[in-house]
């Protein structure tokens, strides 16, 4: 992203109009709030972070005590290790779906495309908590799949899917897939639209296969939106709150819990605010620096084409 | 697997009526996969219909007569009118705000030159990749500082500031792409540039503004944590109340169901009225991003 966006402020053909009182002028509303309400609050998080302090008393300084709690909180340790459990449920297997279908449609321009889009989108628009009281309705003892089961006699299927230790992490899981999916098939049908032609006849005249087509055109040609896709869904896996907050609230035990969820806890019941900021800053580093690490990778490959 | 499927497509489509069956195959799995991705919220409709008696019918038992009370007992009861209410105090503002700070933003990167631009600009996009999660405790500090937690600027100024970012963003990129003619035309005729932003620019931007706020409204209405831990009562909006019921009516799924349809609701009809506006927006501000 960085160096799209050094890319178009350097060559924007016409000059623009040399104005700077003007553009700050321009820049200073939206800007004033930002800084209250975004910048100032960062800061203050990573400063807390080194402090304790229960939200309400005057915060004490006590360097990298939080940081050193935190390697050895055991409920921190298996919060994030289920957000990294959750990336095969919303970011690799939905990318993996969308390329299947993907390689389906191959370049076929079918009509009634528009219908498809708008369904396979809709889980895309629904808040968190609805996609949570959805899915807690469907995954119920007396839900739908338990129901579906009995009725094709897999009666020993049947069990209190958000209920169980083994299934819970799975099931929470799967609602991810059934909502980054969508958006995965989406970016990739409008990517491979986007390939020219050209290459596709070139291949066919060099005899490649359909397979060959696909790893050696589609695949490369849709580099950009599989790495959108992997940042997106990515962040979307390691923020999981409102989803997890209403389907399982964490549970069963600690089965289901994710960061976010103990970033609130911590905050907001248990007064540890102190400690709580180290983890937004420990998730916020491995959000921001993997995404940036990706988009970078990305606009390096793009410099050397 | 995708080589799976390049395999059988090609054994499919050999021979006579061969692209026939490659199509029908198509259709099949993608409408299977349609099906998943609605059927969930069709279902949660259906059961938001349901008396008691249809409840004890199973899950796929359709509602011998539809009843509409579930809908008020959440409305009514449960205060979803309240929440409602709430959620159209934040949202309006926020993206009537939101719209203007982001156009005259915009504009200035898009179109003026200043000394240190790049610098403000990636502080700016800085908030496009910040987890909400990252400034939450901080700014609930602030807002009991500024007097405003537990009202609804303390909802209203953190979206505002969070969609300024990616607003910023998406009308700069719009700005640059607009024909500089017309803006040197008006300037040679005398116009200001602020006159030239509001009166010439902003009329033809219709479509960019549209995808701008119709993701804003849908980030806005479905926010949950900020909402969660700034406000309380009867000043929640729809998202927490919806949390919130889950605690209390959790053995009533009638209800439940029919206060999440209340919840999506507004979103789900704006987003039919201008998916091509949502997808846009969703996707292509992903690419860029």
């Amino acid at each position: 992203m960085i160096a799209r966006v050094r890319g178009t402020l350097s060559g924007g053909g016409k000059t623009p109009y040399d104005r700077p009182l003007l553009a700050y002028l321009f820049i200073l509303p939206g800007f004033a709030i930002y800084a209250l309400f975004v910048l100032v609050p960062i800061a203050g998080t990573v400063r807390y972070s080194f402090y304790q302090w229960t939200g309400f008393s005057a915060p004490t300084f006590i360097g990298l005590d939080n940081y050193r709690a935190l390697l050895k909180d055991d409920f921190f340790i298996n919060a994030l290790g289920n957000n990294i459990y959750f990336i095969l449920f919303y970011t690799v297997l939905p990318i993996l779906l969308g390329l299947f279908l993907t390689s389906l449609l191959a370049r076929s321009r079918l009509r009634g495309m528009a219908i498809f889009r708008v369904g396979l989108f809709l889980p895309q628009v629904l808040s968190p908590v609805v996609v949570g009281i959805i899915w807690r309705w469907i995954f119920a003892y007396d839900g739908p799949i338990n129901e579906f089961l009995t009725v094709i006699g897999l009666d020993g299927w049947v069990r209190p899917w958000l209920g169980d230790f083994e299934w819970a992490p799975r099931a929470a899981g799967a609602v991810g897939t059934w909502v980054e999916y969508g958006l995965c098939l989406v970016l990739f049908i409008a990517g491979v639209q986007a390939i020219e032609e050209d290459l596709y006849d070139a291949a066919q005249v060099d005899g490649a296969s359909a397979i060959q087509q696909f790893r050696h055109v589609t695949l490369p040609g849709l580099r950009q939106q599989i790495l959108v896709a992997f940042v997106v869904t990515f962040i979307a896996a390691l923020r999981v709150f409102g989803m997890v907050f209403v389907l399982t609230r964490g549970g069963p035990g600690q089965e289901t819990q994710v960061v976010s969820m103990l970033i609130y806890d911590q905050a907001f019941r248990f007064r540890q605010a102190g400690y709580s900021t180290a983890m937004a800053v420990v998730l916020s580093v491995i959000i921001v620096g993997v995404s940036a690490l990706t988009l970078y990778g990305q606009g390096r490959r793009e410099e050397d084409a | 697997m995708a080589e799976w499927v390049a395999e059988l497509q090609m054994r499919v489509g050999r021979g006579q009526g061969g692209r026939l069956a490659r199509e029908a195959l198509i259709y099949l799995v993608l409408t299977a996969f349609l099906l998943v991705a609605v059927l969930p919220f069709l279902g949660i409709v259906l059961t938001a219909l349901k008396s008691p008696t249809d409840m004890a019918a199973g899950p796929f038992a359709l509602p011998q007569e539809w009843q509409w009370r579930n809908f008020q007992a959440a409305w009514e009861g449960a205060r979803f009118a309240s929440y409602f209410r709430s959620s159209v105090i934040v949202v309006v503002p926020t993206v009537v705000i939101s719209i203007l700070l982001s156009t005259m933003s915009g504009y200035a990167f898009g179109m003026l030159r200043c000394p240190g631009e790049n610098v403000l600009l990636l502080t700016i996009l800085l908030g496009l990749t910040v987890p909400f999660e990252a400034i939450v405790i901080p700014l609930w500090k602030l807002m009991g500082t500024l007097g405003l937690r537990n009202t609804y600027w303390a909802l209203i100024l953190p979206q505002v500031a969070l969609s300024f970012s990616f607003g910023t963003f998406w009308m700069r990129a719009h700005f640059k792409t607009m024909p500089r003619d017309l803006v040197d035309a008006a300037v040679v005729d005398g116009a200001s540039q602020w006159g030239v932003l509001w009166r010439i620019l902003f009329p033809l931007s219709r479509p960019a503004l549209l995808s701008l706020t119709v993701l804003i409204f849908m980030w806005t209405w479905n926010e949950f944590f900020l909402v969660l831990v700034m406000v309380t009562g009867d000043m929640r909006t729809l998202p927490v109340g919806l949390a919130m019921l889950r605690g209390r009516y959790a053995s009533d799924v009638s209800v439940l169901s029919a206060a999440a349809i209340i919840v999506a609701l507004p979103v789900i009809l704006v987003y039919f009225a201008f998916q091509r506006s949502f997808v846009r927006g969703m996707t292509s501000g992903a690419l860029k991003g």
